[in-house]
C-alpha cells in the first residue's frame, strides 16, 4: 500500500487516506471535436510500466487534487505536485531523468 | 518415549502447573509449556495423524515451521481447528483434540490408504475424476469434499474480540533474536523510532539453547543487558507474541499478535492485528532447519536436531531415552551435547559427509560417542513411534549394515534462513552453494517509496548462520564452536530404490514425498510453481517451511539442472496464519460499515419503520402500523398522502452551496440545462450526465442570490457530485471563481406533501405559504412555527408540496411538532416506497431506476430539459455520437397491464427471432414497476423500441416462470397528466 | 433554539479512557483566499488571524482550523455560530468566498485520557504520536472521515459528520475498552 505527500496540505498519509483518479493530465475534448480527438479523451488511458502520472484526491485529508509521478513497476514515486497544471512541472521531470535515465519523457 | 526431565527447564515454572486435556485424556504441564512440550513432556509423541495417508505423526519441530503438531483447541464457539502446538502456549484447562482420523488416533480408518500409497500418487485426484461430466456432482465432489480441509470447521459465531491498531516507526527490527537484539540496540542508540517484535513469548532465539559468547559475554548475560537498555529507551518499544505476517509496499508491514490466547473468556482482545509503517525494516528472522529425506522420516519420535535440544533445554523434555542423530553438519552435534549434558543416551551420530574433524564432532567424539561416518539411514522401525534405525551407506542404495536401537531420530540437513518478508515485496535470493541455502542478494532488494531498499536482513536469516557470523555483521565480537562445511544430501541414501524414496517425506502436512516431485518431473512438470500445485508441496497450512526447498532440490535432480535454474516458489504473506478476526478487526456487527443517520432517525426507529438501504444511509420504507402487511402500509401511506397530507423525511438528499462569480457558468456546463438565467428565489429540475452522456444525477436547483445556487441531488449521489464538481473546479477549469460546500448534513428537510400540506404549515405559522406568495418551483426562507426554515416548493409526487429546511439540530423536533399539529389533517408519515409508487404515477424517472449507466436524458424523454442553445455541458460532445442519436435506442413510455397485475422487476419484452447468442431478441425492458392505489392497478415505466411512437399498442413482458403479461404503451403519467394538484 | 439537540446529546462512556459527545457546538466553514486582505481584515474583526497550514488556534473562546489551501473552520458557541456566520458573510460580501454554517452538519468528541491517543491509534492510520499541539490532522477513523487535534493535555478532540456520529462513537467506545490498552504509557514520539 503506498504512501503519498499530499502538496496541498504537506500530509504523508497512506493509500487509505486518497482516492485514484486515474491518469493525469487528460485533455478534454468537447462538442466540435472530431471522433478521433472524442475517443482518446474518453477513452485511451496510457497503462506504462515504469514511469507513469496519476490523479489522487487527498479524500480523507484537505480534499485536494493532486497529481503524482510514479514509477508502476517499482512503486517509487518521484514526486507529487499541484493538479492545476497541463503538463508535469520541470523539477519533477528532471527528477525522474536523473533516476530513470532511459525514461523517454513526458509526452 | 518422551518424557519430562526432573531438572532443567529454563522457560517453565515448575511451581505452576497447569491441567489440560488431550483427546479428553488429563495431562499436566507447566507455565512456560508450549502444547508440544506439554504433550512430550506428558509422554505423549503420536499426536495426530497425515493428511492424505493418514499415517501416525507427532511433532518434528519446535517453532512455526511445524507440519504435523496441528490440533482442535477449545470447545464450541471457541473451538478452532490446525492450532500449531509448538507455538500455542499452554494454559490451564486446554482441550485439545487430534486430527485427520476415525474413529480414533489409535485405531483409523483411513489408514488404509496408507497400503494404497502405490495408487494415490501426485496428481492421482486430477487423473482419477475427470469423466463423465455427470459424476462430478453426485459421485466425485462428495467424495472430495468430504476428505478435503484439514480440521474441522468451528459451527457457531466466534464469541471473541478482534482490534486493529497502526503504529509508525523509522526502524522495524522483526526477530528478537540476538542479531534483532543487536540491530535494535544500534538503531535505538542512533536515536531512531524503533520498534523490535518477537512472535514468540521469548528474547533471544535459539542463543541461549545453542550457547556461545557475544561481545566478550556469555550469550544469555549479554541478551539481558542489551534488553535492559533497550527498555529503558523511550525510542524503542518492544513487543513479544507479535508475529511479522508480511512486507508490503513502501515500508507496509502486517503484523499479528496473540493478546489472549492463552486466556479464554476473558473480556481482552484474542487477537490484534497491527499496520505498521516502518521507514526500514531490518529482518532478523532466523533460520529453519531441514529435514533430511529417508524412508520414515515421518515416524512420530523422527525430529528436527534443533527440536530436539530445544525441549531438552528450554521445556526439560526428553523426547526419547536413545537418540540416534542424523546429520549432514556439525551443528546436529549440539544436540548430542545436550542430550548427554541431560543424562540421556545418544547411540550414534550418522553423518553423511566421509569425514568430520570439526569442533563439535571432536567433543561428542571425546565424551564416547560413536559418529558413524560416510552413512545414512535406510529406513527409519517403528510405525507409531520409533524403534529403530537401519543404518547403510549413504552412498549406497541403502542395504542395511545395521540396526541401532532407539526411540528418537534427531534429524539435521542444514538450515534455511527465512527470507519471506525480504521476498514479499520482490527482494531477490541467491544460491549460496556452500551452505546449500538460499539467502538474501543484497543487491537486488525490494524498494520503497524513495526508490531505495526498505528491507534489509541480518543474522542467520541473511545466510550468517553461526554465532560469530551473525554478529560480525552488527559490529560485535562473538564466538561459538567453529563448524566444518556441511555436505548437501537431498534424499538419504543417495541411491535410494523407489520403495524408499516412496517413504521418504518432504512435506509432511500434505504427505507429499520424494517420489512424488520424481513423478511430476517424469510427467514434465518443469516449473516449480507447476510442480507445486501438481504435487501440492508447500501449499499447506505451513506453507511449505519445511519442504520448499528439500523440493525444490529433488525436482533439480530430476530435471538435471542447478537448484538456482530451478528457482523457488513465490513467498506470500501471511508468514504463518493469521485468523480471519483480526483482519476484520472491529468492522462486524454495528461496526461492520458505518451506517448513517438523519436527524429524525430514532423517530423512525421509535415507529418500528421497516428500512430500505439507500447508500449508507437506512430510510423507512414504510411504517407498518399493527397488523398491516409491508405492501398494505405503503398502500395506505400513498393513499392518505394524496387525499390528506404525508410527511417525507427528506434530509438525506444532498444539498449543495455553489457560490462565486463563475458559478452560473459552473453550473451549464454542470447541468444539461440553463442554470444561469434561474432567477433569485426560483427552482429549476436538472440533469446532470457524465463525459459519457449518461444521464448520473438529478435534482432541484435554488438559486440563492447573484451569485449563489443550492444544488440538490440525489440521497445516494451528494458526495459523489460534491466530488465531482471540485474534481471540474479544482483540475479543469481551476481559474473560475467558483467555491462549493456540501450542506447536506446541516440541513433536515423534511417534504409535507399532499392537498392538506398548506393547511398544515398555516397551523404552524410564521410564514406565508399561500400560492402567491410561494408558488410552485419558488423558495422562501423564514421563521416557520419557530423553526429557521428554508423551504422550497417543489413536488416529487404531484401533490402540492413543500420541501422544508432546517438546521440538522432542529429536525427532530419539527418533525415532532408536524406529526402533532398534523394530527386533525390526518397527517402520516410515509417511506421511500409510497415515495417511488408516487413518483411512478406521475412519470417521474428515478436515478437508478431509469438509468443504469447506460441510459442518456434523450431516452427519456427529457429532451425538454437539455438545452439547445448552450455550445457545450458535460457529456454534449458524447450525446452527439451516432449510437447516442440512433432514432432505434429504447425509448421510455408508460406501461399499463391489461389484467391489472403488475409487471415484474427487470422483465423482458421479448421480439421475434433469436440473436447471434441464440437468446430471443427483446424489444423493450421494465424499468420501474409497481402497484399503484391511486390508479387501482400494475403500472410500470419501461424502455421500448420506437416506444413514443407506438402508444396504444399491447405487448408482451416475460412475467413469473413461463407466463407473459401483456401491457399497453402508455404515456408515463398515470396521474393528474396536467399537475392541477401540485399547483394549487 | 430550544429545539435544537446535538447528533448524540453529550453520550459518555467511561472506558480506559473517557469517550463523549461534546453536544452543540457551532462550525463555520470559511472558502477564500486565505492571504487576500479582506479575508484577513474579516477574521481581525472577529479577532481572529489566519492560521499557517495544518494549524489551530485558539484564542478567547474561538477556535479557527485550517482545513485546506483556501478553507478555514471557525469554532465556537452554537448560539452564536449563525450570527457569526452572517457577520463575515457580510463583511466579505464583495469578495469571492463562501461561508456557511456547519455546526449541525458536524459532530464533536472529546477522548480524554492519558491514553487517548490508543484509541485514535485503532482507528487511524495517521501518525498520532508525532501529532503536534496546534496542529489538526485531518484523517480516516476506520471508514469515515475524521479531524483530530490535541485541544488539551491529555486530550483529543474530533469532529466527524453528523449522520456517521453514532457510528464514530461506537468505534471510539469498542477502541476505548478497558483491558484492550495497547502500551502502559504512552509510545515516545521520538
Ligand atoms: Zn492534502
Amino acid at each position: 500500500m503506498l504512501t503519498l505527500t499530499c502538496p496541498c496540505c504537506g500530509v504523508t498519509a497512506e493509500e487509505t487516506e486518497f482516492a485514484p483518479g486515474g491518469e493525469a493530465h487528460p485533455k478534454r475534448f468537447g462538442p466540435d471535436s472530431s471522433d478521433a480527438d472524442f475517443e482518446g479523451y474518453l477513452f485511451a488511458r496510457a497503462n506504462p510500466k515504469g514511469v507513469h502520472f496519476e490523479r489522487w484526491r487527498h479524500a480523507y485529508g484537505c480534499g485536494k487534487w493532486f497529481l503524482a509521478a510514479r514509477c508502476t513497476a517499482t512503486l517509487e514515486v518521484f514526486g507529487t505536485y499541484p493538479a492545476q497544471t497541463t503538463a508535469p512541472p520541470a523539477d519533477v521531470i528532471k527528477k525522474i531523468k536523473t533516476k530513470r535515465p532511459e525514461w523517454e519523457g513526458y509526452k | 518415549m518422551s518424557t519430562r526431565l526432573s531438572k532443567g527447564g529454563r522457560l517453565i515454572d515448575r511451581a505452576k502447573r497447569l491441567n489440560f486435556t488431550f483427546n479428553g485424556k488429563p495431562m499436566q504441564g507447566y507455565e512456560g509449556d508450549t502444547l508440544a512440550s506439554a504433550l512430550l513432556g506428558a509422554g505423549q509423541v503420536m499426536v495426530g495423524r497425515s493428511f492424505k495417508y493418514h499415517r501416525p505423526r507427532g511433532i518434528i519441530a519446535s517453532g512455526v515451521e511445524e507440519p504435523n503438531a496441528l490440533v482442535g483447541l477449545g470447545r464450541n464457539a471457541r473451538f478452532e481447528p490446525d492450532q500449531r502446538t509448538t507455538t500455542t502456549e499452554l494454559f490451564e484447562g486446554a482441550e485439545t483434540r487430534s486430527q485427520n482420523h476415525w474413529p480414533s488416533l489409535e485405531y483409523d480408518i483411513g489408514e488404509i490408504n496408507d497400503s494404497f500409497y502405490k495408487f494415490l500418487p501426485a496428481g492421482f485426484y486430477y487423473k482419477t475424476f475427470m469423466a463423465p461430466q455427470a459424476a462430478w456432482k453426485h459421485l466425485f465432489e462428495p467424495i472430495i469434499r468430504k476428505s478435503a480441509g484439514l480440521g474441522a470447521v468451528p459451527k457457531e459465531a466466534d464469541p471473541d474480540r478482534y482490534e486493529q491498531a497502526y503504529a509508525h516507526c523509522d526502524v522495524l527490527v522483526v526477530g528478537g533474536g540476538v542479531a534483532g537484539l543487536a540491530a535494535a540496540l544500534r538503531e535505538g542508540r542512533a536515536g531512531k523510532r524503533v520498534w523490535l517484535i518477537e512472535q514468540s513469548a521469548h528474547w533471544g532465539g535459539r542463543t541461549p539453547v545453542d550457547g556461545g559468547q557475544i561481545d566478550g559475554f556469555e550469550a544469555c548475560d549479554w541478551i539481558k543487558a542489551t534488553l535492559q537498555e533497550l527498555e529503558t529507551m523511550e525510542n524503542v518499544t518492544l513487543r513479544t507474541r507479535l508475529m511479522a505476517a508480511g512486507q508490503h509496499d513502501h515500508g507496509y508491514v502486517i503484523g499479528l499478535e496473540s493478546v489472549g490466547d492463552t486466556r479464554p473468556g476473558a473480556d481482552i482482545p484474542r487477537h490484534r492485528l497491527w499496520r505498521i509503517r516502518a521507514g526500514r525494516t531490518i529482518t532478523a528472522t532466523g533460520a529453519i532447519e531441514r529435514p533430511l529425506a529417508f524412508a520414515g522420516n515421518d515416524v512420530p519420535g523422527v525430529m528436527l536436531a534443533s527440536a530436539v535440544r530445544d525441549y531438552v533445554v528450554n521445556w526439560a523434555v526428553s523426547p526419547g531415552d536413545r537418540t540416534v542423530i542424523v546429520t549432514n553438519n556439525d551443528d546436529a552435534y549440539r544436540t548430542a551435547l545436550a542430550l548427554l549434558d541431560a543424562g540421556l543416551s545418544v547411540p550414534a551420530i550418522v553423518d553423511a559427509r566421509e569425514a568430520t574433524h570439526g569442533a563439535l564432532p571432536q567433543e561428542v567424539k571425546a565424551r564416547g560417542v560413536r559418529v558413524l561416518e560416510g552413512r545414512g539411514v535406510a529406513r527409519v522401525l517403528g510405525r507409531k513411534q520409533v524403534k529403530g534405525v537401519e543404518i547403510c551407506a549413504q552412498a549406497g542404495e541403502g542395504g542395511a549394515i545395521e540396526t541401532i536401537e532407539c526411540d528418537c531420530v534427531a534429524m539435521s540437513g542444514g538450515w534455511s534462513p527465512v527470507v519471506h518478508l525480504w521476498s514479499h515485496c520482490g527482494g531477490k535470493l541467491i544460491w549460496d552453494a556452500a551452505q546449500a541455502m538460499f539467502r538474501p542478494d543484497p543487491a537486488r532488494p525490494p524498494l520503497g517509496a524513495d526508490g531505495t531498499a526498505m528491507v534489509q536482513v541480518v543474522g542467520a536469516a541473511n545466510g550468517d548462520l553461526s554465532l560469530a557470523a551473525a554478529m560480525g555483521s552488527a559490529g560485535l565480537g562473538a564466538c561459538s564452536s567453529d563448524e566444518a562445511p556441511m555436505m548437501p544430501v537431498w534424499q538419504m541414501p543417495a541411491g535410494a530404490p523407489p520403495a524408499l524414496r516412496f517413504k521418504s517425506f518432504l512435506d509432511f502436512q500434505n504427505d507429499v514425498k520424494v517420489s512424488d516431485v520424481q513423478l511430476a518431473a517424469r510427467e514434465g512438470y518443469e516449473s516449480v510453481e507447476h510442480t507445486k500445485r501438481y504435487t501440492t508441496l508447500g501449499m499447506a497450512t505451513d506453507q511449505g517451511k519445511l519442504s520448499n526447498i528439500n523440493g525444490l532440490a529433488v525436482l533439480s535432480d530430476a530435471l538435471g539442472q542447478p537448484i538456482p535454474a530451478t528457482g523457488t516458489t513465490t513467498f506470500r504473506p501471511p508468514y504463518t496464519p493469521i485468523s480471519l478476526g483480526a483482519i476484520a478487526g472491529e468492522a462486524k456487527g454495528a461496526l461492520f460499515q458505518p451506517l448513517r443517520r438523519t436527524p429524525v432517525q430514532s423517530w423512525h426507529e421509535a415507529q418500528n419503520a421497516h428500512w430500505e438501504p439507500v447508500g449508507q444511509w437506512r430510510r423507512p420504507y414504510c411504517y407498518p402500523q399493527t397488523g398491516e402487511s409491508h405492501r398494505e402500509a405503503v398502500n395506505r401511506e400513498i393513499t392518505n398522502t394524496r387525499a390528506n397530507v404525508g410527511l417525507l423525511d427528506a434530509s438525506t438528499l444532498g444539498k449543495i452551496v455553489v457560490k462565486g462569480p463563475d458559478a452560473g457558468r459552473f453550473l451549464d456546463m454542470l447541468y444539461t440545462n440553463m442554470m444561469s438565467t434561474l432567477p433569485v428565489g426560483k427552482c429549476r429540475y436538472g440533469l446532470m450526465c457524465n463525459e459519457n452522456g449518461f444521464l448520473m444525477d438529478d435534482g432541484v436547483v435554488a438559486r440563492l442570490s447573484e451569485d449563489s445556487w443550492l444544488c440538490h441531488t440525489t440521497s445516494g449521489g451528494a458526495d459523489h457530485i460534491h466530488g465531482w464538481m471540485e474534481d471540474w473546479l479544482q483540475c479543469e477549469w481551476w481559474d473560475w471563481k467558483v467555491y462549493t460546500a456540501n450542506l447536506t448534513e446541516q440541513f433536515a428537510q423534511i417534504a409535507v406533501v399532499g392537498p392538506k400540506a398548506r393547511q398544515l404549515l398555516e397551523k404552524l405559522g410564521g410564514m406565508d405559504v399561500s400560492k402567491e406568495t410561494l408558488p410552485f418551483m419558488q423558495w422562501l426562507e423564514g421563521s416557520l412555527g419557530g423553526f429557521d426554515a428554508r423551504i422550497c416548493r417543489i413536488s416529487f409526487s404531484g401533490e402540492l408540496s413543500y420541501e422544508i429546511a432546517v438546521p440538522a439540530s432542529q429536525g427532530l423536533a419539527l418533525w415532532k411538532k408536524l406529526v402533532t399539529e398534523g394530527k386533525d389533517l390526518g397527517v402520516m408519515p410515509y417511506g421511500t416506497e409510497a415515495l417511488h409508487v408516487m413518483r411512478a404515477e406521475k412519470g417521474f424517472i428515478m436515478i437508478g431506476d431509469e438509468t443504469d449507466g447506460t441510459v442518456i436524458p434523450q431516452d427519456l424523454g427529457l429532451n425538454w430539459a437539455i438545452s439547445k442553445k448552450k455550445t457545450d455541458y458535460l457529456g454534449k460532445r458524447a450525446q452527439q455520437r451516432p449510437h447516442m442519436t440512433d432514432p432505434n435506442r429504447w425509448k421510455l413510455v408508460g406501461l399499463e397491464t391489461l389484467d391489472g397485475s403488475v409487471i415484474p422487476d427487470g422483465s423482458h419484452a421479448p421480439a421475434d427471432g433469436y440473436n447471434a447468442n441464440g437468446q430471443r431478441n427483446t424489444q423493450g425492458r421494465v424499468t420501474s414497476t409497481y402497484y399503484s392505489p391511486t390508479i387501482g392497478k400494475g403500472i410500470a415505466m419501461g424502455l421500448v423500441l420506437n416506444g413514443p411512437d407506438r402508444m396504444g399498442e399491447v405487448i408482451e413482458f416475460t412475467g413469473e416462470g413461463e407466463a407473459m403479461i401483456k401491457a399497453r404503451i402508455t404515456d408515463p403519467v398515470f396521474f393528474d397528466k396536467d399537475g392541477e394538484k401540485q399547483n394549487v | 433554539m430550544s429545539n435544537a439537540v446535538s447528533a448524540l446529546q453529550g453520550a459518555t462512556y467511561q472506558g480506559f479512557v473517557t469517550v463523549s459527545e461534546a453536544g452543540l457546538i457551532g462550525m463555520i466553514s470559511i472558502r477564500g483566499d486565505l492571504t487576500s486582505k479582506p479575508l484577513l481584515k474579516a477574521l481581525k474583526t472577529q479577532g481572529l488571524s489566519a492560521p499557517a497550514p495544518r494549524q489551530i488556534v485558539t484564542s478567547n473562546d474561538l477556535t479557527l482550523a485550517w482545513m485546506s489551501p483556501d478553507e478555514l473552520l471557525l469554532i465556537c458557541d452554537h448560539s452564536a455560530a449563525a450570527q457569526r456566520a452572517q457577520t463575515l458573510t457580510e463583511a466579505l460580501e464583495k469578495n469571492h468566498a463562501l461561508v456557511c454554517n456547519v455546526s449541525d452538519a458536524r459532530a464533536l468528541f472529546r477522548i480524554t485520557g492519558s491514553k487517548a491517543d490508543q484509541v485514535i491509534m485503532k482507528l487511524s492510520p495517521a501518525d498520532i504520536a508525532r501529532l503536534p499541539m496546534g496542529e489538526m490532522r485531518r484523517t480516516r477513523l476506520a471508514q469515515v472521515a475524521a479531524a483530530v487535534w490535541r485541544s488539551a493535555p491529555d486530550e483529543i478532540s474530533l469532529i466527524c459528520f453528523r449522520s456517521v456520529a453514532t457510528y464514530v462513537q461506537g468505534l471510539l467506545e469498542t477502541s476505548a475498552r478497558p483491558g484492550s490498552e495497547l502500551f502502559e504509557a504512552a509510545p515516545s514520539s521520538s
